[in-house]
């Protein structure tokens, strides 16, 4: 359960917004929106623990996650804008030294298995480097899939993904939440994900 | 939900940084070759009286050593920084500060020991006695990982902003003249015929100081860096 008390959030002389309050559920889904510069990628990097929140605080079952950093992070994949993705390393090598350098156990076949169903089979040997914008989101999301965590925090996880990858997302989160999984997602476009819990929080309001 | 271990942490971050190394020879092999060259051109400069580089040569040597070892802190966590790893990096679920002194020995390993690699055929270069070149090494080991260690606190302070390269020369030549003063006292003491035990000592003291405060300082400053 992550549950927000009345975050402020500041950047330079600018306040992005302050007082949010909320609580997510295990289940649930969190449609992040607002304008550009409205303070979406700086809400959910502090929900990270990336950035410290100006006032308020954002607690994990219960317990400040500045706390518990170590416990939160073993919990939370976060995707951002960059999808922290070595263009010269290869798909796989990418996605099995990021599940070795969180300590996790790697098995060589869920990884390939990820990469597959990220529609990347057969370029899993090949540099990042050389593959396409879109190609690469797929690399970056397919940690989603190699690597189980409870909370997914994703920003713009839609950007440069073809029709088939946008489908293909929407499913994965539905079937994230439906396994009792958080999610906090911010997106410009209309998102339609078929999942029952959705909560919308407009930062512009 | 499984318990994340730390060791195969540590290992993979080494082995990744030595990879990503390995796969951009050229950055590497820029911080040698500017050592190289520096060191070569002082007899083009000087003159090739064998006196006078002699008595130079501990000096040269150890300056050429920490400006090379000060021009490859920019790649520190730059590339890392630019690509988003540095923000899951800091989103592991490990200490910081141990996982930070991993990528420091990586760095150390493709930017600092080539130097110490490649010092004696310097020091015979520049005339110095076997004596002395063992000596040199010596030194070398021992300062160079403080260079990197003190290097990496500038290197994270400065990750993200414009100009960080002459900020980051900024912060840490003062950290870094002590590390000059005594590695190339002990190869002139050594040439003189005296002991370098003290010089040694606290060589080995600033590594054993650094290599203990330098992550926890350089994780503060990642973490105040990406806020």
């Amino acid at each position: 359960m992550l549950e927000v008390r009345d975050l402020e959030c500041v950047r330079g002389d600018h306040r992005l917004f302050r007082g949010l309050n909320f609580t997510l559920h295990a289940g649930e889904l969190l449609h992040l929106r607002g304008s550009n510069g409205s303070g979406k990628t700086s809400l959910l990097r502090t929900l990270c623990g990336l950035m410290a929140p100006a006032d308020g605080q954002v607690l994990w079952r219960g317990k400040n996650i500045r706390a518990i950093r170590d416990e939160f992070f073993n919990q939370l994949i976060y995707l951002g804008h960059l999808g922290a993705i070595k263009g010269e390393l290869t798909a796989l090598e990418n996605l099995r030294l990021a599940g070795q350098m969180a300590g996790l156990p790697g098995e060589e076949d869920s990884l390939l298995n990820a990469i597959a169903k990220m529609g990347l089979a057969g370029r899993e040997d090949l540099p990042t480097k050389v593959l396409s914008a879109g190609q690469k989101r797929r690399v970056a999301l397919a940690r989603l899939l190699a690597h189980k965590a409870k909370l997914w925090v994703l920003d713009e996880p839609f950007n440069a993904l073809d029709v088939k990858a946008v489908d293909l997302l929407k499913t994965l989160i539905a079937e994230h939440v439906r396994e009792d999984g958080m999610v906090i997602l911010t997106t410009h476009q209309e998102v339609e994900i078929d999942t029952g819990k959705i909560r919308h929080i407009n930062l512009d309001a | 939900m499984t318990e994340p271990s730390l060791i195969t942490a540590c290992r993979s971050m080494l082995a990744r940084d030595l990879v990503l190394a390995m796969r951009r020879r050229a950055d590497v092999l820029t911080t040698l070759i500017f050592f190289l060259i520096v060191v070569s051109l002082f007899p083009l400069g000087v003159g090739p009286e064998i006196d006078i580089l002699r008595e130079i040569a501990p000096g040269v040597i150890w300056v050429a050593a920490l400006l090379a070892s000060m021009l490859s802190l920019g790649r520190l966590f730059s590339d890392d920084y630019q690509d988003g790893t540095l923000e899951q990096i800091l989103l592991l679920p490990h200490p910081l500060a141990i996982i930070v002194l991993n990528k420091v020995v990586a760095h150390w390993l493709v930017s600092g020991l080539p130097l110490v690699i490649f010092s004696p055929l310097l020091g015979m270069q520049l005339g110095l006695n076997a004596e002395s070149i063992g000596i040199l090494m010596v030194t070398l080991i021992l300062g160079t990982p403080v260079l990197s260690l003190l290097g990496s606190v500038g290197a994270a302070l400065t990750v993200g902003l414009r100009g960080g390269g002459v900020l980051v020369s900024l912060l840490v030549l003062p950290l870094y003249i002590p590390v000059l003063i005594f590695g190339a006292g002990a190869v002139e003491s050594a040439a003189a015929g005296l002991g370098v035990e003290a010089h040694m000592s606290l060589l080995g003291a600033f590594l054993a100081m650094s290599m203990v405060m330098a992550p926890w300082a350089t994780a503060a400053a990642l973490r105040i860096s990406l806020d």
